[in-house]
């Protein structure tokens, strides 16, 4: 009894360890691209596309390993000890949080590649019920009375901040437009916000499946895809005549791919996404490529609208955050306002 | 209350109609409330699962368990079993021992203590192992110094499991080593064994069920646990275990796949269950064996049945 007991309690001890060293591989050369949630097939493409490159001229096997979820929640994972050899976040603020808290990547780093480091960007558009019942067409008609608005919380999701200063941008740019009308615009929007979900997918769930609401606000791209998910679900999109550039952008983690010895292959990693192979695949996941004619090539046609970016409304997303996402920012007055 | 003066006077077997018909009711109310609540929120979803898991036929069901992540994933679900089963079977021992045979300073403290994984939200102690071993962490900047990596990895997902099921082990002993009290453990002290051969001849076989017992909830717990997990997980595909394998595959809009793989780990837990339900068997035959039998009849409200009641010497 005693001898089976001890017997048992090593040799499974032995036998655990022994897969957890087997679980760890670090012969391989690999590269860790820590991602959000909405580019899971679109990364999955682009990294065979690499690849196969890669192979052609290699002879050292590569292994492109993604993680995903909420673009806050990665860069805090990237912050705690992640070890992301590039990051492909939803908006800007979150890598300078990494660069800020970590200094794992220089401050500057949205000046190392072409675009703002933004390979393809997307914008915000409204998908509505099959046939556009309550006849949403333009920023205006989110704030009508009896129209329901789902958008996720921009304190959490990146996606949602996007939503967010697409409306707030809307609002400035009309004649007469200044800062204050444009706060009270996005306060009488989030009047009509009867859920407001964590992230972008948790949105998306809400309008489609659920059922819940008139107008989804959500990035073209996401909408497309969920679309073409939801089998029996149907919704449609309407692009407004004006929204923003959502500019989803990359970088190198440059402390952690110089200690896995790959960075200049996480430098090449990201300046592959520039080129017309990779702009080809963004354009069939509905990102706007940044070469003209890349969705052309496609075969995707992408109706025409007038973006205007975050630069032109507001500056730059430290900026936004203080005044409007920190604590007691505007979003947070909205919100207690809302309550009687 | 006629009914009951009457059922107080007549033998059990020839009891009154009325009140074996309101029995009856009550019964067929009670059994099928009980049947439907299972059905409804148990076995319906069960087969959907694995409904649509089968869906498009055993080819594609196996095509989906033999992927390469899917392989890693029970890989890793394997591996965090079988450290933290054999650890907690040795915490849970040295705590159950220490609470049940010593009395010293803050023992009510450590009993609470030893609770707190049941009270305390998964995603709490995921938080917690962040705060402690995460790079901006209490102990950071030394695992950084020497790059070990604890959470993110695979260390971080063990350590998380040993902690959401640490009380087990524990909390299956102590009634047992309670109930048995210390005496044939002193009898063997006072015939000149050793600590060690006392525990491991005297304690051991005596709380062997027991801690079975604890050893099956705790592999089931180890090869379910999401939430903790999943926070300290680096969420790469072919670096997690099984649950959180399947939340990946339905984000991924592969939904057949996820329901493949999870009907793996429900294969698991009724694989788990079988195999308490056969150990408990074996229990109750070796105690009908091996120690006293009484059996007494025991009447109450009008029923009369017969239980077995065992009862261990002390």
């Amino acid at each position: 009894m005693a001898r089976i007991v001890r017997a048992w309690l090593f040799g499974s001890l032995l036998l655990g360890a022994a897969l957890g060293i087997s679980c760890t591989d670090p012969h391989r050369l690999s590269l860790l691209n820590v991602s959000f949630d909405p580019t899971r097939e679109f990364f999955g493409e682009i990294n065979a596309a690499f690849l196969k490159n890669w192979q052609a001229t290699n002879a050292t096997v590569l292994r492109i390993q993604q993680s995903h979820g909420g673009s806050a929640k990665q860069a805090r994972a990237v912050i705690d000890g992640l070890d992301a050899d590039v990051v492909t976040l939803a908006l800007g603020h979150d890598i300078d949080r990494i660069s800020g808290e970590t200094r794992i990547l220089p401050s500057d780093w949205q000046q190392r590649l072409p675009n703002h480091s933004t390979p393809y960007t997307s914008t915000v558009v409204f998908v509505v019920r099959k046939g556009n019942p309550k006849n949403i067409v333009n920023w205006p008609d989110l704030v009508r009375l009896g129209v329901e608005v789902i958008t996720p919380n921009p304190k959490s999701s990146g996606g949602a901040r996007w939503n967010y200063m697409a409306a707030y941008g809307w609002a400035r740019r009309q004649p007469g437009g200044d800062d204050r009308t444009a706060r009270e615009f996005v306060a009488r929007m989030f009047q009509n916000v009867p859920v407001l979900d964590s992230g972008s997918r948790g949105a998306t769930v809400t309008f489609l499946q659920r059922g819940i609401g008139d107008v989804l606000l959500t990035w073209e791209s996401e909408a497309h895809q969920a679309l073409s998910h939801a089998e029996g679900l149907s919704g449609e999109i309407v692009t407004p005549p004006e929204s923003i550039v959502a500019e989803p952008p990359v970088a190198v983690i440059d402390r952690n791919a110089r200690k896995h010895g790959v960075l200049p292959l996480a430098e090449s990693y990201l300046r592959f996404l520039y080129t017309e192979e990779a702009q080809g695949i963004a354009a069939r996941y509905y990102f706007r490529p940044q070469l003209e004619d890349a969705a052309e090539k496609a075969g995707v046609h992408f109706p025409p609208i007038v973006r205007f970016t975050l630069a032109e409304i507001c500056g730059d997303w430290r900026t936004v955050h203080e005044a409007h996402f920190a604590t007691d920012g505007w979003f947070d007055q909205i919100q207690s306002r809302r309550r009687p | 209350m006629a009914g009951s003066v009457r059922r107080k006077l007549t033998p059990a077997n020839t009891r009154s109609r009325r009140g074996a018909d309101e029995s009856r009711l009550t019964q067929w109310i009670l059994i099928s409330v009980a049947a439907i609540f299972v059905g409804l929120f148990l076995v319906l979803p069960l087969v959907s699962m694995f409904y649509e898991a089968f869906r498009r036929g055993p080819m594609a069901y196996f095509a989906a368990l033999t992927q390469e992540n899917t392989l890693d994933s029970i890989r890793y679900t394997l591996t965090i079993a079988l450290l933290v089963v054999p650890l907690n079977a040795l915490f849970g021992m040295a705590a159950a021992w220490a609470l049940t045979r010593f009395q010293f300073r803050g023992k009510a403290l450590l009993t609470t203590l030893i609770d707190l994984p049941f009270a305390i939200s998964p995603v709490v102690v995921g938080v917690m192992l962040i705060a402690l071993f995460g790079y901006q962490g209490w102990l950071g900047p030394w695992l950084r110094e020497h790059d070990l990596k604890v959470v993110f990895a695979l260390p971080g997902m063990v350590l998380a499991t040993v902690f959401v099921t640490f009380p087990f082990v524990a909390r299956e002993l102590i009634p047992m080593m309670q109930s048995q009290g210390t005496e044939p453990e002193q009898a063997a002290l006072t015939l000149g064994a050793s600590g060690w051969q006392v525990f491991w001849h005297v304690t051991l076989p005596s709380i062997k069920w027991a801690l079975l017992y604890g050893l099956i909830l705790t592999t089931a717990r180890a090869m379910g646990e999401f939430g903790a997990v999943f926070v300290v997980s680096n969420r790469i595909a072919g670096e997690m275990p099984i649950p959180l394998w399947v939340d990946n595959l339905n984000a991924d809009h592969r939904g057949s796949d996820a329901f493949a793989v999870a009907s793996l780990l429900a294969f698991l837990a009724l694989g788990t269950l079988m195999l308490k339900a056969w150990l408990e068997s074996r229990h109750q035959r070796e105690e009908a064996a091996g120690m006293w039998i009484t059996a007494a009849p025991v009447v109450n409200s009008g029923e009369s049945e017969t239980a077995f009641t065992s009862n261990t010497p002390s």
